[in-house]
């Protein structure tokens, strides 16, 4: 039927990219929420305000009672029943992955403003920084060096987790394989192809965090 | 492709039945059952592999420490999913045709195995030189310098990390549903599709996982207290 596995691979790249591309939206939308919310998060956190340290330790532990498969399920069957909202599959993995990742990088920038040397902040109260000019030009500065690292490490962990999403039905990469599996019966050449995918998309980035952690622990 | 029952959204459930609960509690207890076999299987596994890999890393010549390295960084940067659909799906082609939960015990042990293998091997480098210059002063042998020095201390060191991700593994459980393993979640979606009680499926599934999970992330918080005031060999 096919001639070799490689003509096979060629002659699905395109319905696979197409696939991809879906992938790479719901993984760019999570990142990018997650990064500025998870920032938002862990300076509120390391800011110690009663009320709103709570609501967001309530926040974080609910987050991770259950496996983010079961919120993704959640959010998608339950959500049309309780508040009457249709989100489409798509929305509603972006949704959720950006609620989990927002606590993952909450917890790592909350993690690195409070490892900063206590002087740090003394220091600049000292000297008579409001409490914003504090964060924007002693702590975060600071804190960004030991934050990049593990954040990066969660980025490799959502574009993980955007294949769960096959699973609520979202047309992404892993879709479009079956998609073409269901045609061809070629299951073991494209699941591979597709582990070799994520691998490709996935390591880069590992790879890259670790060099930028040990580079930065010695400077 | 997916082995779940097809579900559709409804908003057909009015009212919630609890009696509906009640009146399956075998079938979700063994869904239990099912879910904490295979992520209790999952987790001796991945602890065997870990120590092993971590150990054989520490003695052996370079080809081998890469192999092991390839393993974690493969493991570690795939889904769980395509590893799982691989396995099951993939595998039979060399005519290695494995069961939902066959396929699922190896799946986690690969990816659980790799995570493992990270952090035994930091806890054996964590442990002070000095006590291993000792235990070899003492004579002891290559063996014996594992088991009474090195892996107590290593033990000790890496517990946190080592809870966290048998925690980690247990969660991961849920993804293996995907190949019809009748697990929490996979049983959920079965009764939704069967009895369309979509209100009441989704609100046991989820206090079923709390009643797992809270109590364990508990303990890792209490553990993670106590080690930090236990730290010893330095």
């Amino acid at each position: 039927m096919h001639n070799s596995a490689i003509d096979f691979l060629m002659l699905s790249a395109p319905q696979l990219f197409r696939g991809l591309q879906q992938t790479v939206v719901i993984a760019a939308a999570a990142i990018v929420v997650s990064t500025f919310g998870g920032l938002l998060f862990g300076v509120l956190r390391s800011l110690n305000i009663p009320f709103i340290s709570g609501l967001l330790r309530l926040y974080l532990e609910l987050v991770r009672a259950v496996p983010l498969l079961v919120w993704l399920f959640v959010f998608f069957f339950g959500l049309p029943i309780a508040l009457g909202l249709d989100l489409s599959s798509i929305s509603c993995a972006i949704l959720v992955f950006s609620l989990w990742g927002i606590t993952e990088v909450g917890e790592v920038a909350r993690g690195a403003i409070q490892s900063l040397p206590r002087g740090q902040q003394e220091a600049g109260l000292a000297i008579g920084l409001s409490t914003p000019q504090l964060y924007r030009y002693i702590l975060l500065p600071q804190a960004l060096r030991r934050l990049i690292p593990p954040t990066m490490n969660v980025y490799t962990r959502l574009i993980k987790t955007t294949s769960l999403s096959v699973l609520i039905g979202v047309t992404e990469v892993i879709k479009s394989g079956q998609q073409i599996i269901e045609r061809t019966h070629e299951s073991l050449l494209i699941y591979s192809a597709l582990f070799v995918l994520y691998f490709l998309l996935c390591f880069p980035l590992s790879l890259l965090a670790r060099q930028l952690e040990s580079r930065w622990s010695h400077g | 492709m997916t082995l779940y029952p097809m579900i559709w959204r409804t908003e057909l459930s009015v009212s919630f039945d609890g009696l509906f609960i009640l009146q399956h509690w075998q079938e979700f207890a063994l869904a239990v059952w099912v879910t904490l076999k295979i992520g209790l299987v999952a987790i001796a596994g991945a602890t065997l592999v870990g120590l092993f890999n971590a150990i054989v890393l520490r003695y052996a010549n370079k080809p081998v420490r890469l192999l092991i390295h390839g393993y974690t960084e493969v493991a570690r940067n795939t889904p769980l999913l395509i590893q799982l659909f691989v396995i099951y799906f993939g595998l039979p082609e060399f005519g290695i045709r494995l069961s939902g939960e066959v396929s699922a015990w190896i799946a986690m042990i690969f990816l659980g195995g790799a995570y493992l293998t990270e952090i035994f091997r930091s806890g054996l480098q964590a442990v002070a030189e000095s006590q291993l210059e000792s235990a070899r002063a003492l004579g002891l042998s290559r063996w014996q310098q594992l088991r009474y020095v090195l892996i107590p201390q290593a033990w000790s060191i890496s517990l946190p990390a080592l809870f966290a991700s048998y925690i980690f593994l247990l969660k991961e459980t849920t993804v293996v549903s995907a190949v019809a393993v009748p697990e929490i979640l996979y049983a959920t979606t079965n009764y939704i599709a069967l009895y369309y009680k979509t209100y009441e499926m989704l609100a046991l599934m989820t206090l079923l996982y709390v009643a797992i999970f809270v109590p364990l992330s508990l303990a890792l918080h209490r553990l993670e207290k106590r080690v930090q005031h236990a730290q010893f060999g330095y």
